[in-house]
């Protein structure tokens, strides 16, 4: 793909671009999200392509707006100004229950697992299946069980064990098999590795790169370089609350990123100049 | 884009770190295995319902020796100490709704009262004179209401359930006392009368059943309860999902099979001195259908397993769209519902309500015996059985104690004692488990 960004929250993957690189129209679309909490503005006229099939990182330093934005999309918060394409067609996000509808699900940090339920039970949560008014736990034990084996979440010796009893990894991997079981089109991770040892960030790395493989679209928010470099398909990196930058991860290097995320990408622009 | 890099992940590290967390009766096959599993869980210190099943067994062999001509395990004092458990079943029964949320409810005492007084002042022929049936239904509809109050000031306004069940406690404690002094009872309005529909009320306790329809009704209970958990174990067997063995589905039903005989059996002994008294009271089968209904209500619909939720962690049901207030509003309205049926029967078995009502000591003993029975006061973990098992424990204790004629104020303490251990052992094993937790998530 031929480089396409101008920095300063002003950036075109339009037509053109599109049609040049035979891509289909992103899955999510967002173009020009402000966002403000009384006096202060979090979001400027933020734009953001999510494609499909690929792993989108969205980076920036504490207070860049990454948690602001996503909650955005996610249907938490109601941005003040812009416009969300969900497929082409423009959407209005007004609840979580709305995101859920489209297909856009969200792994928080704090994971959102209630430790006293067992696997199956947290993966059905606020969506259990009934048979005559009564819980279908056959049905829902069997559809867990198969979203677990067709992501390869193999570590978990019993998915009638309580999640209390889980080591951080396998938390992780139940929290994104319980996002992906529900037909979603997005995932979207908030840190999804920040309190993982090594063999756990690994499962759940693999597990983003199967959920891309699956054609699914996903949102990584990352502060570990290692992590997005290793996995993220495209960059996108917030700076004070606008979109400074977002491409193919092949066009950065852990240096460009670093430099973004700090200055908003001005070194660069002033050598450039 | 980064070339993914295939690094193979470590099997061996992960898959031995998730075996020493999984609880191992979930993966045992067989009944030695699941023995086995079971002593290993007692080392690591999750105990479930032993503590209150060896506490029962200490009790009646400790009672039984030193009770005065060893009478503690006689038909009629059984008979007696159910029925004065049975009380307590119920309020802890109620009070497990509250538990299982991480919430408390104080007022359950008290509350329960105004339940029972309403319909044994609307039961009375000389005044309103109500069928035995409306009076109970308009009583527990009260109870709902006010407990859906309570849970409504807890869920709206953001208040400590501790705070204003305590205010309710209070509120409830005076609204009695009026409800008390309504119509020319002289505030002790009793149920002990010829009237037939006022009788039905006062054999609610005990009044019996005969021993033959008895032994029948058990059987089919027992028969019924038996082929559910044996067809149910089976399909989910042949259908390859987590189920026991079929030996400990056998032991299981065999022991609700003895249970069941032996209740019969002992209710069945006449405990009259002079003529015939025989058959199980009325407040067995009571006892039984609220258990029946909570369980299935918590374990097998969606609104128990939002209970559930709430009480492991809030934060993660709203997120999954659970309205979380409303569940724990319906919750307060059951448990003060469920608290107007204990209190129904404890008016039942003293024959009456007078303001000799202690709803303060109800209420202590309701969390007594859920908590001893193995209902956690932390939160998400907690059901219906535990309220019946803690129920006679402390109905045993109670029972016991005044069989050796003791001051009422050495029950208490003795009460009290019996529930900081069992809030003791609670504390220790959910310190382990967060610990263990904190372990795994670095």
């Amino acid at each position: 793909m031929p480089p396409c960004n101008v920095r300063g929250g002003i950036f075109f993957l339009g037509s053109k671009m599109t049609k040049m690189a035979q891509v289909a129209e992103p899955l999510l679309k967002v173009r020009g999200v402000d966002k403000h909490f009384g006096a202060v503005q979090a979001l400027y006229g933020v734009d953001l392509d999510l494609p499909a099939g690929k792993v989108t990182a969205l980076c920036g330093d504490n207070g860049a707006g990454k948690s602001v934005f996503t909650k955005c999309i996610s249907g938490v918060y109601q941005p003040d100004h812009g416009e969300v394409f969900w497929d082409g067609q423009p959407v209005h996000i007004h609840n979580t229950r709305d995101a859920s509808r489209l297909g856009i699900e969200t792994v928080y940090q704090d994971l959102a697992l209630c430790d006293n339920l067992d696997i199956v039970q947290n993966m059905f949560l606020g969506r259990e299946r009934l048979s005559r008014y009564l819980l279908d736990e056959d049905d829902m034990e069997r559809a867990a069980a198969e979203t677990l084996a067709s992501l390869k979440v193999t570590t978990v010796r019993s998915i009638r064990q309580p999640v209390a009893s889980l080591s951080g990894g396998q938390r992780q991997s139940v929290a994104i098999s319980k996002a992906v079981m529900w037909n979603s089109k997005l995932v979207i991770m908030d840190e999804p590795t920040a309190a993982l040892g090594v063999v756990q960030t690994r499962q759940v790395l693999d597990l983003m790169k199967r959920l891309r493989d699956r054609g699914l679209a996903v949102m990584v928010i990352s502060h570990n370089l290692n992590d997005v470099f290793e996995v993220a398909d495209r960059i996108a990196i917030l700076y004070l609350g606008r979109m400074v930058i977002q491409d193919d991860a092949s066009k950065f290097d852990r240096q460009r990123v670093v430099e973004y995320m700090t200055t908003g990408g001005k070194g660069m622009k002033a050598a450039a100049n | 884009m980064a070339q993914p890099v295939e690094i193979p992940p470590d099997p061996t590290a992960a898959v031995q770190a998730a075996e020493a967390e999984v609880p191992p009766e979930l993966i045992a096959q067989s009944f030695g295995e699941y023995v086995r599993a079971w002593a290993a869980r007692l080392r690591g210190g999750d105990i479930g319902v032993l503590p209150v099943v060896v506490g029962l067994v200490a009790i009646m062999i400790v009672f039984e020796i030193i009770s005065p001509n060893h009478v503690f395990l006689h038909a009629d004092n059984l008979v007696n100490l159910f029925e004065q458990s049975a009380v307590f079943m119920v309020l802890a029964m109620a009070e497990t709704f509250a538990l299982i949320l991480g919430e408390i409810d104080l007022s359950i005492g008290y509350l329960g009262a105004c339940g029972a007084v309403i319909a044994v002042q609307l039961v009375q022929p000389v005044t309103t004179g109500w069928p035995w049936w409306a009076a109970i239904v308009a009583a527990l509809l009260a109870c709902a209401i006010a407990g859906a109050i309570q849970g409504t000031i807890i869920t709206r306004l953001g208040i400590p359930s501790f705070i204003v069940t305590l205010a309710g406690y209070l509120i409830f404690n005076g609204v009695m006392l009026i409800l008390l002094l309504l119509g020319p009872f002289s505030g002790y309005p009793n149920l002990a009368s010829s009237d037939t529909n006022v009788q039905v009320l006062y054999n609610m306790m005990a009044g019996t059943i005969d021993p033959t329809i008895s032994w029948i009704g058990m059987g089919v209970v027992v028969v019924g309860l038996g082929a559910l958990m044996w067809f149910g174990d089976a399909r989910r067997r042949r259908a390859g999902l987590v189920a026991p063995p079929p030996s400990l589905t056998l032991l299981k039903i065999g022991l609700i099979a003895i249970a069941g005989i032996v209740v019969v059996a002992i209710c069945n002994i006449n405990r009259a001195n002079i003529g015939v008294l025989a058959g199980v009271p009325w407040v067995v089968p009571i006892v039984l259908a609220v258990l029946a209904a909570w369980t299935i209500l918590l374990e097998r619909t969606k609104y128990g397993r939002y209970v559930y939720a709430i009480g492991g962690n809030a934060e993660a049901a709203r997120r999954a769209g659970i309205n979380v207030a409303l569940i724990v509003t319906i919750a307060f309205a059951l448990c003060s519902m469920t608290a107007g049926i204990g209190v129904l029967l404890y008016a039942s078995y003293i024959g009456g309500m007078s303001n000799n009502v202690q709803g303060g000591q109800l209420v202590l003993f309701a969390v007594a015996a859920a908590v001893i029975g193995g209902t956690s006061l932390f939160g998400g973990r907690g059901k219906a059985i535990h309220g019946v098992l803690g129920g006679l424990v402390i109905g045993g204790i109670y029972n016991g104690m005044y069989l050796q004629s003791l001051d009422v104020q050495r029950i208490f303490i003795v009460t009290g004692l019996v529930l900081l251990a069992a809030v003791s052992i609670d504390a220790l094993s959910r310190r382990g488990k967060v610990s263990g937790l904190g372990l795994t998530r670095r």
